[in-house]
C-alpha cells in the first residue's frame, strides 16, 4: 500500500475537531480533579482514621441512621401535609443533615476522611471504563435524568483523577520534613498557615514529576470515552476510517496528535520545574 | 517573676516515663545549659515548654501562659519561646532574608518594609550581611544555624530555646555559632540550652542542670559543678563527654 499523505490533509479540520474535544475533557478533568485530589489529599493525610472493620461499621450504621430519618420525614410529609410540595421537603433535608452536621461538628473531618479512602479505594479500583459506563448509563436510570456525554465524561475525569491526585498529594505532603512543621509551630503559626506557607510550598514542587505523570494519563484516557459516543479526537479518527477506510493514515495522525499534545504538557510541567527548583 | 515554671512535670512516651515529676523555676535573665546523657529525657524538657511535645502530668507556665491552654493560648505561648533546632530546619524555598522575614510578617502582623529592615539588622548582627540572598542549600551547616538564631531572635520571644544547636556541625563551624549564642547571652536574653559543649556551659551558662533519667539529677552554678562534680553520675557522665 502507499501512505497517501492527502488522506490525512481531508481529515485533519474533523480531527482537530477531535482534539479540540479531548484538549476541553482533559482540561476540565484535571482541574476539577485537582481542587477534588487536593481537598481529599490534605484531609487524608492531616485526619488520620483507620480503615477497619470496626470504622466501617460505625460508617455503615451513620448512614443507615441517616437514611432511615430522611425517610421518616417524607413518610411523615406524605402522609400528613400532602399539600407541600417537593422542593420544601428537598430543603428541610438539606436542613436537616447541615443541623447534624453542626451538632456533631467535631466528628465531621474524621467522616469526611473515612469517605476520602472509601472514594479512593473504589475509584482506583475500578476501570475507568466501567466509571463512564456507569456514570453515562446506569447513573441516569437511578436519579431519573440525563446526563449529557461531554458531561459524563468530564465529570469522570475529574473524580477519577482526583483519586490519583488525592494519593499523589498525600505522598508529597508526607516527603516534607517533620522539623519544617516543627519550625512553623515553634513561632506559634496556626497550622493553615504552616500548610499553605511552610509545607505546602515543598510539597507543590516535589508533586511536579507525578502530576506530569497523571496529566499524560488523563489525557490519553479521555480516549476511552469512545464508548460513550463522545466525539474526542479517537472517536473522530474512528468515525472517518468508517467512510474511508484508510487506517493507517488516519490511525498514525491520531497517534501523533495525542503526541504532541502530551509532549506540550512534559514540556510545560519540565519548565515549571526548573523555575520552581530549590538550591 | 520567674519566666518558665515547672510544676511536677510528667511526660511519657507509652510505657517509658521520660520526664519524671519535674519542678524548676527559671528566672529572667538566666543562661540555663541543660546536659545529661543521650536518652535522658534533655531534648523532651527543650520541647515540652514550647508544647512540640505535650505533657501528661503537671503544668508548665511560660511567661504567664500555660502549657495546657487552648489553642490560641499555646500559638501566643510559642511566640515567647524561639526556637533553634539541631537540624536548623530553615524554609528552603526562602533565602537568608526571606527567612528572617516570615515570623515577624506571619505571627506578628509586620509589614514587609518592617521585617526586612529588622532582619537586615538582625542578620549583619550575626555575621552573615553578606550572604542575605542566599537560599539555605547555598549556605553552609553555620551559617544556616546562624540564620536560624536571626529566625527565631525575629518575633521577638520573651526566652530562648536551643536544642542541640551545635550538634549537626563540623568541629570547626561550632565556634561561629557558640558566639553568636554568646552574644545573644551578653544582650540579656534569657536562654534554656540543650548541648554537650561544656566549654560553653562554663564560659556563658549561669546555671546548669543535668538531667539524669527523667529527673533533674544535679542544678546549680556550671563553674563549681564542672570543676566539682558533687556526685559519680555526673563525675561518669562529664567523664565520657570531655
Amino acid at each position: 500500500m502507499t501512505f497517501e499523505w492527502s488522506v490525512i490533509w481531508d481529515a485533519l479540520p474533523s480531527l482537530m475537531e477531535g482534539a479540540k474535544m479531548t484538549i476541553r475533557i482533559t482540561l476540565l478533568g484535571l482541574i476539577g480533579g485537582t481542587l477534588l485530589g487536593f481537598l481529599t489529599g490534605v484531609i487524608t493525610t492531616y485526619v488520620k482514621v483507620l480503615v477497619t472493620w470496626k470504622t466501617t461499621a460505625i460508617a455503615v450504621a451513620t448512614l443507615a441512621a441517616l437514611y432511615i430519618l430522611l425517610r421518616l420525614a417524607s413518610w411523615f410529609g406524605d402522609s400528613f401535609l400532602p399539600g407541600v410540595p417537593d422542593w420544601a421537603w428537598t430543603v428541610l433535608k438539606l436542613a436537616i443533615v447541615l443541623a447534624l452536621a453542626l451538632r456533631f461538628a467535631s466528628r465531621v473531618p474524621v467522616a469526611l476522611s473515612f469517605l476520602a479512602q472509601v472514594y479512593i479505594l473504589v475509584i482506583r479500583g475500578t476501570p475507568i471504563v466501567v466509571q463512564v459506563m456507569f456514570i453515562y448509563f446506569a447513573l441516569p436510570l437511578i436519579v431519573g435524568w440525563r446526563i449529557d456525554a461531554v458531561w459524563a465524561a468530564i465529570f469522570t475525569l475529574v473524580i477519577n483523577s482526583g483519586a490519583y491526585i488525592a494519593e499523589i498529594v498525600r505522598g508529597a505532603l508526607l516527603s516534607v520534613p517533620k522539623g519544617l512543621k516543627e519550625a512553623g509551630q515553634a513561632m506559634g503559626l496556626p497550622f493553615y498557615k504552616i500548610l499553605a506557607y511552610i509545607i505546602g510550598p515543598v510539597a507543590l514542587r516535589r508533586m511536579i514529576p507525578a502530576m506530569g505523570n497523571q496529566c499524560i494519563i488523563s489525557l490519553k484516557d479521555s480516549s476511552l470515552f469512545i464508548v460513550i459516543g463522545v466525539a474526542e479526537l479517537t472517536r473522530q479518527g474512528q468515525e472517518i476510517i468508517a467512510g474511508n477506510f484508510r487506517s493507517v493514515e488516519i490511525w498514525a495522525a491520531v497517534a501523533v496528535i495525542y503526541l504532541i499534545l502530551t509532549g506540550f504538557i512534559a514540556l510545560v510541567l519540565k519548565f515549571v520545574e526548573h523555575r520552581t527548583q530549590i538550591v | 517573676m520567674s519566666i518558665v515554671e515547672f510544676k511536677n512535670v510528667v511526660k511519657r512516651f507509652g510505657a517509658s516515663t521520660v520526664l519524671d515529676g519535674i519542678d524548676l523555676s527559671i528566672e529572667k535573665g538566666e543562661v540555663v545549659v541543660v546536659v545529661g546523657p543521650s536518652g535522658s529525657g534533655k531534648s523532651t524538657f527543650l520541647r515540652c515548654i514550647n508544647v512540640l511535645e505535650t505533657i501528661e502530668g503537671g503544668d508548665i507556665i511560660v511567661n504567664g501562659l500555660s502549657v495546657r491552654g487552648s489553642g490560641a493560648q499555646v500559638r501566643e505561648l510559642r511566640r515567647e519561646a524561639g526556637m533553634v533546632f539541631q537540624q536548623f530546619n530553615l524554609f528552603p524555598q526562602l533565602t537568608a532574608l526571606e527567612n528572617v522575614m516570615f515570623g515577624p510578617i506571619h505571627t506578628r502582623g509586620a509589614s514587609r518594609a518592617q521585617a526586612r529592615e529588622q532582619a537586615e539588622a538582625l542578620l549583619r548582627k550575626v555575621g552573615l550581611g553578606e550572604k542575605m540572598n542566599n537560599y539555605p542549600g547555598q549556605l553552609s551547616g553555620g551559617q544556616q544555624q546562624r540564620v536560624a538564631i536571626a529566625r527565631a531572635l525575629a518575633i521577638k520571644p520573651a526566652l530562648m530555646l536551643f536544642d542541640e544547636p551545635t550538634s549537626a556541625l563540623d568541629p570547626e563551624l561550632r565556634h561561629e555559632v557558640l558566639k553568636v549564642m554568646q552574644d545573644v547571652a551578653e544582650g540579656g536574653m534569657t536562654m534554656v540550652v540543650v548541648t554537650h559543649e561544656m566549654e560553653f556551659a562554663r564560659k556563658v551558662g549561669t546555671r546548669l542542670i543535668f538531667i539524669d533519667q527523667g529527673k533533674i539529677a544535679e542544678d546549680g552554678p556550671p563553674e563549681e559543678l564542672l570543676s566539682n562534680p558533687p556526685s559519680q553520675r555526673l563525675r561518669d557522665f562529664l567523664q565520657h563527654v570531655s
